[in-house]
């Protein structure tokens, strides 16, 4: 009895050196959590979920029950950096009064990447994603594609989505590491993450890659047609894993690939569909309710069905006002494109064009340009095909105009 | 925050009480008793009104003024608290309850500053109290960097688990070292085990997880300082084996578990609590346990990691075991102690 109620005295004394560690990290506010209109009610990971709790039971000065939590952590994962800093802090300040979060004789770069880490994963846990809002860069999702994959950077956060009739619905989201350097990547070794819509090309298995990948990787297909128009260049940015001995990087540390947990890798790769997973990438997702993507998902439509049915009016002139003056397709311009539509054309007797399997996206930080994949199926008096196709829609004025247009 | 400051006051209450400075209040401690009651059922009027006619006989009587403290304090009426515990602090400056309560107090009242004081003070009349308190300071700080290591993954080279630790040369009288040694061993916040200390040990020595036992530190006193610098890893190390068989053999769980270091792995992953319970009940069996090392090969992995393969031959009742075993050890100060234990198939 002596002892039990002596260890709360002996943790109170201690306790009072800890406000300011508190302050430091945990600058939003945490007693907001709880319950969240409009928020989904998910579960994150145990060591995320965790490593979180501990943290906030150091806001809330519950110093013993923050380093138990944090020990528990460690004997599952003692690979898990962040939570070995916090174990750290959570003993020195028994030993003296610390700053702040990471309290080591270390290089100040090494420390404040684990502080980034805990200043990310916080806002994860303190903010869970809207129940009733869809990033709006999903706008139609095709039968084909069961997930797709939004990346928020700045949330270092990677979301699936699952595809109920076209529309995206929320199924789970894990922590991510991005590039060293930030987003927009534009060269080569700029050590930077792309901002945009992709998807996935490929899949790496563990035993064909350096162990440094983890459980394995997901190429996507950066640079895309509008990456090239820009110039923007580079290769190999993947989704991949973590090495053996480390559970998670800092939220800025790659190369320009999203890196996420193995475990978490594992997850995400039961569900990838090589060639069919769109990936976007974008800054800050804006979240818009569902039926706000309906909008542009009617007005997109529309404009696809206009152009298709013009095109199978034979009238080359009302096809080409659907393209815009900037269109460019594999070193094609617009003048050279009209030429040869016009010329195609005029010795046809008849066109007939069906679309399918259309997925839409709008491009984050873009509200003016709408990437559309499609099933192309053309028959004429003398030529037939099936092709999948990729247009980039621009919007000029009130109407949207195709930008560029290939094989996709 | 409020129950918990009740709590932290009633602790040290019940310090006080065991302690019992004042004899002389024997005969009225009707009033002192009933209050003391009324205050555990949360009745703090009445319990005011008893401690207060109880002071007005025994106006000096040192533990019935605590006890108004801890009423106002539960009250709210902090200021009036902060003026009985410092009153207090005046007569009886030797006492560390009173100045960790006015600390708990100021706390509350966000003037850490004062707070801070006040502890400082309770520990300044205590010579060996300080020193215990900056040598269990040493500790966490190693421990600290230990794990600063892993999250950085630096290899720092362990300089502070070189840390010197102050050792106390002299015993402070025997009854002020008793209650001092309660006092600081209850304060440790590692319970790494469950007995009480004994009345004459240095304080915190017994707690401290990774310190010098309390039997090194009493009889080694004509040695100014420990220092780990100059060991041998290899000699140190199979020493500790052969020291940790005994403590098993001996069926001493306390001393054969005071041979795991505070990061020990348990073998399936288990809480330490569990397995710690679980290695005393397998101790405590009262049968003739028989431990015995052979050939031990010690391979450091740096100055304070080593890896120890030995053979273990082990006997218990009809139970015989022979295995080769590899301990994973870590100096922590001057001691070798286990992080994890790998039975070779």
């Amino acid at each position: 009895m002596i002892q039990k109620l002596a260890l709360r005295h002996g943790a109170r004394a201690r306790a009072i050196t800890l406000p300011l560690l508190a302050a430091v990290i945990l600058a939003g506010d945490v007693s907001a959590m709880g319950s969240h209109p409009g928020r989904l009610a998910r579960t994150l990971r145990m060591p995320e979920t965790m490593l979180v709790e501990a943290l906030i039971d150091i806001r809330n000065n519950r110093l013993g029950t923050a380093l138990e939590r944090v020990d528990a952590l460690l004997a599952v994962k003692p690979d898990f950096r962040l939570a070995q800093l916090v174990k750290g802090d959570l003993l020195m300040a028994r030993a003296r009064p610390i700053p702040t979060l990471g309290a080591a004789d270390a290089p100040a770069e090494r420390l404040n990447d684990l502080r980034d880490e805990a200043r990310a994963r916080l806002a994860r846990y303190t903010v869970p994603p809207p129940s009733d809002r869809v990033p709006k860069y999903l706008v139609q999702l095709q039968a084909e594609q069961r997930y797709a994959v939004v990346v928020d950077t700045a949330k270092s956060t990677l979301y699936l989505f699952e595809n109920r009739e076209g529309m995206p619905r929320y199924l789970a989201d894990y922590y991510i590491t991005v590039g060293k350097n930030g987003t927009n990547k534009l060269r080569e070794g700029d050590k930077k993450t792309p901002v945009g819509v992709y998807h996935v090309t490929g899949q790496l298995a563990r035993d064909k890659l350096d162990p440094f990948y983890g459980s394995g990787a997901f190429p996507i297909s950066y640079p895309n047609e509008w990456d090239a128009r820009l110039g923007r260049n580079g290769h190999g940015i993947w989704l991949h894993g973590t090495p053996r001995d480390t559970y998670s990087r800092p939220p800025r540390a790659s190369d320009g690939c999203v890196v996420l947990a193995n475990e978490d890798l594992d997850d995400l790769a039961k569900r990838v569909q090589i060639g069919v997973t769109p990936v976007v990438i974008a800054d800050n997702i804006e979240w818009i309710p569902l039926q706000a993507t309906q909008t542009l998902r009617a007005t997109l439509n529309e404009h696809m069905d206009n152009w298709r049915a013009d095109w199978e009016s034979r009238n080359a002139e009302r096809y080409l006002q659907h393209y815009s003056r900037a269109f460019s397709a594999d070193n094609t311009n617009l003048a050279q494109w009209s030429a040869q539509k016009r010329y195609v054309n005029a010795n046809k007797d008849w066109i007939r064009v069906r679309l399918s399997a259309a997925s839409m996206f709008l491009y984050p930080g873009r509200d003016d340009l709408a990437v559309i994949n499609f099933l192309q199926d053309y028959s004429s008096s003398n030529l037939s095909n099936k092709m999948r196709k990729r247009q980039y829609w621009i919007r000029e004025g009130s109407t949207w105009k195709i930008l560029y247009e290939g094989a996709g | 925050m409020t129950t918990r400051r009740t709590e932290v006051l009633a602790a040290v209450l019940t310090f006080f009480v065991g302690v019992a400075l004042c004899p002389a209040a024997v005969l009225a401690a009707d009033d002192y008793q009933e209050s003391s009651r009324l205050l555990k059922e949360g009745r703090r009027a009445e319990a005011l009104d008893r401690v207060d006619a109880f002071l007005t006989q025994h106006p000096k009587d040192a533990r019935a003024r605590f006890l108004k403290g801890v009423v106002l304090t539960e009250q709210g009426k902090t200021d009036d608290a902060i003026k009985v515990f410092m009153e207090l602090t005046q007569d009886y400056p030797e006492l560390p309850e009173p100045y960790n309560n006015l600390a708990v107090l100021y706390a509350g009242q966000g003037d850490y500053q004062k707070a801070r004081k006040a502890l400082e003070t309770a520990i300044r009349p205590h010579p060996s109290y300080a020193v215990a308190h900056e040598n269990l300071g040493d500790i966490y700080a190693t421990l600290a960097s230990l794990a600063y290591d892993k999250a950085l993954q630096l290899d720092s080279g362990n300089a502070t688990a070189r840390k010197k630790l102050a050792l106390i040369k002299e015993l402070v009288p025997a009854k002020s070292a008793a209650t001092l040694a309660r006092v600081e061993s209850d304060k440790s916040p590692v319970p790494t085990s469950g007995s009480r200390p004994n009345t004459i040990e240095p304080p915190a020595a017994s707690k401290a997880p990774a310190e010098a036992s309390p039997a090194d530190k009493l009889t080694g006193d004509k040695q100014a300082e420990m220092t780990t610098s100059g060991a041998d890893t290899a000699d140190g190390v199979v020493k500790m084996l052969e020291a940790w068989a005994r403590a098993w053999s001996n069926n001493d769980a306390e001393a054969y578990l005071a041979f795991y270091a505070p990061d020990f792995r348990t073998p399936n992953g288990e809480p330490r609590k569990e397995w710690e319970a679980a290695r005393r009940q397998r101790l405590a069996k009262p049968k003739k346990i028989r431990v015995t090392t052979s050939s031990p090969r010690v391979k450091s992995t740096d100055n304070t990691h080593a890896v120890v393969t030995f053979r273990q031959s082990y006997s218990s009742g009809n139970l015989k075991s022979v295995g080769t075993k590899s301990l994973q050890v870590v100096r922590i100060g001057d001691r070798w102690l286990i992080e994890q234990e790998l039975i070779d198939k």
